[in-house]
């Protein structure tokens, strides 16, 4: 039951406009830095085209697509109109409003930070501001997921939570607790001294806070994506899922082991004692374990699939499979580049690994490959699934579809690979300039001349996407059928309360959070001499 | 919900018990683990028994028995934030105009500098007031500087800074069409050389770093020169040192030439 249509699609439409200019400076960022192009002689161009990159790609575009996601799934799982829809468009206004206060000052050249924020760094304090309205207006989503669950729990005892909304649930309180981090850090460090009230910070104290928010923020990001895996994929195909219960046991992990692993980014900081980074490292052995359940899981439920389709033997269920579904097409993509990213990923939570690559381009392939690669192609995924049910118009042109997914898969492994490669040779990332003549470096010149190529392919994927979307906008509405999410072979009459609500997975999280980032958030922040001078940016002194 | 939450939260529910259970114990010993096993495997940690163990693994600062290694010069004692000399008064730079009567035949009579000294007109208050301060510690030494500044007060420097940074500077003056040199705009990053551009003006200035545009060509090359030999070295971080040292003598002339280029004179 979508009631809540117009809602949805302005998620949506904002956060692949704002994704489709991103792309545009990323692809942009690529070419000047590499040797296809002179060196454009001002690298403050390159640092500000990248904050803009990354504070849309990492703050807004996702949020977006998990709030907008979310409202539909909480309308046709629940089947009950969406409670505090005016709450829900007021989100909506502070997250466009805080994109926009955020970009101005970006644009303008008076905070090139980048995302990550850099202290000692300061930039403009409106850029801060804009972020921080941005978060609250998710908060506002996270708090509606809550009250319209609890609105059916209430109508519907003792039944179980619908797979979906279970999993959209737990994901925005994921992301409630994820933002806490960065929030306290934005408020109580930077935007005082961005305010002039302060010319000094407490550069270590900020980078353990915003480690806080900067691992588990990619399974927020992943939230969408693991619930299109499990609730998407198997009905598109003619499937089933394998396990409602594996699937929910799945979700409330990412709940407790997102948290307590942070620190893997800060392995390289003087300010955190070694016991607590192997803590942490250890901790982030353990996302394996919900990675593992949910790659079993979905092979199964496809393996359902092909079977039910004629699939015969040990592999002919593969052949069986509806290849020219662009869900399927997309899914198995994004397999493959969640398999590359999370084995990169071994490395870069193990400390003497992690040291060969620390600070290089191996990251940024890393975290290209995972978001940029494993969770969009999804989120195009959940787009053409959903669209024909929000604008009530068929989306006809599967081959464009396909064509866009293969180019998207094509240029994100033509962009990342190349990246991983150099950054085993040492090139550092967060550089606007490479000196291509020097002898040392001539011999990267054809890696960066490749994974620039593969911006391009990028950005023609993205238009396509675009073209798909937009083709049918004038096309005559079309009757469908409630949208629906794919069922379980064995679906729950009633399950375990572990697995119907949240306390106990809450609890181990705000548990693990106290034990592995309490004791050295304190010892800094108690400490009265950690603070440097603040570093300003954009021509201020 | 509320009656959901009381049964989980029980002994007798299996998934309360072995979910905490389990976390509790990966806990236990990933801690045991990092914090006593780990610190023991190490050789070169001296450790003075298990209390000391955690302690090192936890980030607590040691107190060493050794005293701290003592440099052989004297380093500077300036710490400069963003406020620092913010807001002069006029009796401030007032004051700073008559005690500037005993720099002007080296600066000059309005901080321009004939003698291929600094120009310090306009230059920002905090480099002026680093640079006294630095000279009367001794942690930069110059024969005609030192003794000057020696019997300056601190309020003498705030002063001479206010006034300094309030007379107007020599415009920079760049030609369009010719681009800056290499070192200015982009470094040498091969080298671990920063753009001189990122700190000292024409891409951006960072807070302690002269305003270079127009300064003489011999003071600027004399002075990366003396970095580069180590002569000169109230630089805190090193960071002046590292970069002359690796710069080769022709990006030296290119970026002296480049920030001491003016318009010709007029006849």
């Amino acid at each position: 039951m979508l009631t809540s249509k117009r809602l949805i699609l302005a998620h949506f439409w904002l956060a692949f406009a704002l994704f489709g200019l991103a792309l545009l400076l990323g692809a942009w960022q690529m070419l000047i830095r590499s040797p296809l192009h002179a060196w454009i002689s001002d690298p403050e161009w390159y640092y500000r085209s990248v904050t803009a990159h990354g504070t849309v790609m990492a703050y807004v575009f996702p949020t977006l697509v998990a709030m907008g996601f979310g409202y539909a799934i909480s309308e046709t799982t629940l089947e009950q109109p969406l409670i505090g829809r005016r709450w829900a468009w007021a989100g909506f206004a502070l997250v466009l409003v805080g994109a926009v206060m955020a970009m101005i000052p970006v644009s303008l050249g008076l905070a090139s930070v980048l995302y990550t924020f850099y202290p000692p760094l300061i930039g403009n304090p409106f850029y801060y501001i804009g972020v921080v309205l941005a978060v609250i207006g998710s908060w506002i989503w996270v708090a509606l997921m809550s009250i319209n669950l609890r609105a059916w729990k209430r109508a519907n005892p003792g039944k179980p939570v619908p797979l979906p909304m279970f999993a959209n649930v737990a994901g925005s309180y994921l992301w409630a607790w994820t933002a806490i981090g960065a929030a306290l850090e934005l408020l109580f460090q930077i935007i005082p001294v961005a305010l002039g009230l302060k010319s000094t910070i407490d550069a270590g104290l900020a980078r353990v806070l915003f480690s806080w928010t900067l691992h588990a923020i990619v399974y927020f990001w992943l939230f969408p994506t693991y619930i299109a895996y499990y609730t998407i994929v198997p009905r598109a195909i003619g499937g089933k899922i394998y396990s409602d219960a594996m699937a929910r046991i799945a979700f409330v992990l990412f709940l407790v082991v997102a948290m307590p692993i942070g620190m893997h980014h800060t392995f390289a900081d003087p300010q955190v004692g070694a016991g607590f980074k192997f803590i942490h490292s250890a901790f982030t052995a353990l996302v394996a374990l919900p990675t593992f359940l949910t790659v079993f899981t979905i092979c199964a439920s496809v393996e359902i699939a092909g079977r039910l389709r004629g699939g015969r033997g040990f592999f002919g269920w593969i052949a069986a499979l509806p290849w020219r579904n662009p869900i399927m097409l997309a899914a198995a993509f994004s397999f493959v580049m969640l398999g590359f990213g999370g084995a990169g990923g071994l490395i870069n939570m193990s400390y003497q690994l992690d040291t060969t690559i620390h600070n290089t381009q191996w990251i940024t392939g890393h975290f290209h490959l995972i978001f940029g690669g494993a969770i969009v192609i999804m989120y195009f995924a959940i787009a053409y699934d959903l669209w024909p049910h929000l604008t009530g118009r068929p989306l006809a042109s599967l081959g464009l579809m396909r064509a866009q997914l293969w180019l998207w898969f094509i240029g994100m492994m033509v962009t990342t690979f190349p990246w991983h490669w150099v950054g085993i040779l040492g090139m550092p990332r967060r550089m606007a300039f490479f000196d291509y003549t020097s002898p040392a470096l001539a011999p990267e010149a054809i890696y960066v001349t490749l994974s620039a190529a593969g911006g391009v392919i990028l950005v023609l994927s993205g238009i396509l996407f675009f073209a798909v979307l937009l083709r049918r906008q004038t096309a005559p509405r079309v009757e469908f059928e409630a949208y629906r999410f794919a069922v379980a072979v064995h679906p729950p009459a009633a399950v375990p309360a572990a697995l119907n609500g949240y306390g106990l997975w809450l609890a181990l999280m705000i548990g693990l959070t106290v034990s592995n980032y309490g004791f050295p958030i304190a010892q800094l922040a108690l400490r009265a001499d950690t603070s440097v001078p603040a570093v300003f940016v954009g021509g201020r002194e | 919900m509320s009656d959901e939450a009381e049964v989980l939260f029980s002994r007798r529910n299996p998934w309360f018990i072995r979910s905490v259970g389990v976390t509790a114990g990966i806990f236990i010993i990933v801690a045991l683990s990092g914090f006593v096993l780990l610190p023991y495997l190490q050789p070169d940690l001296k450790l003075a028994g298990l209390w000391d163990a955690i302690c090192s693994a936890a980030g607590v600062i040691h107190k060493s028995s050794e005293q701290p290694v003592q440099p052989d010069f004297k380093v500077s004692t300036v710490a400069l934030t963003s406020q620092t000399l913010k807001g002069a008064t006029p009796e401030s730079i007032g004051r700073g105009a008559t005690l500037a009567h005993q720099c002007a035949i080296c600066h000059g009579p309005a901080g321009v500098s004939r003698a291929d000294s600094p120009n310090l007109a306009g230059e920002y208050p905090s480099v002026v007031y680093k640079e006294l301060m630095d000279f009367k510690t001794g942690a930069r030494v110059n024969a005609v500087m030192t003794p000057f500044a020696l019997h300056l007060s601190d309020q003498d420097m705030i002063d001479l800074a206010a006034y300094y940074a309030y007379l107007p500077r020599l415009p920079a003056y760049h030609p369009s069409g010719a681009t800056p040199p290499r070192i200015v705009i982009s470094g040498a990053p091969m080298r671990g050389i920063a753009p001189c551009g990122s700190c000292h003006g024409a891409l951006d200035n960072k807070l302690g770093s002269p305003w270079l545009d127009g300064q003489p060509e011999a003071y600027i090359k004399a002075q990366l020169q003396a970095f580069a030999s180590g002569a000169r070295r109230n630089d805190i971080n090193e960071q002046m040192r590292n970069i002359a040292r690796r710069m080769t003598p022709e990006e030296i002339d290119e970026a002296a030439r480049y920030y001491a280029a003016q318009p010709a004179p007029r006849t």
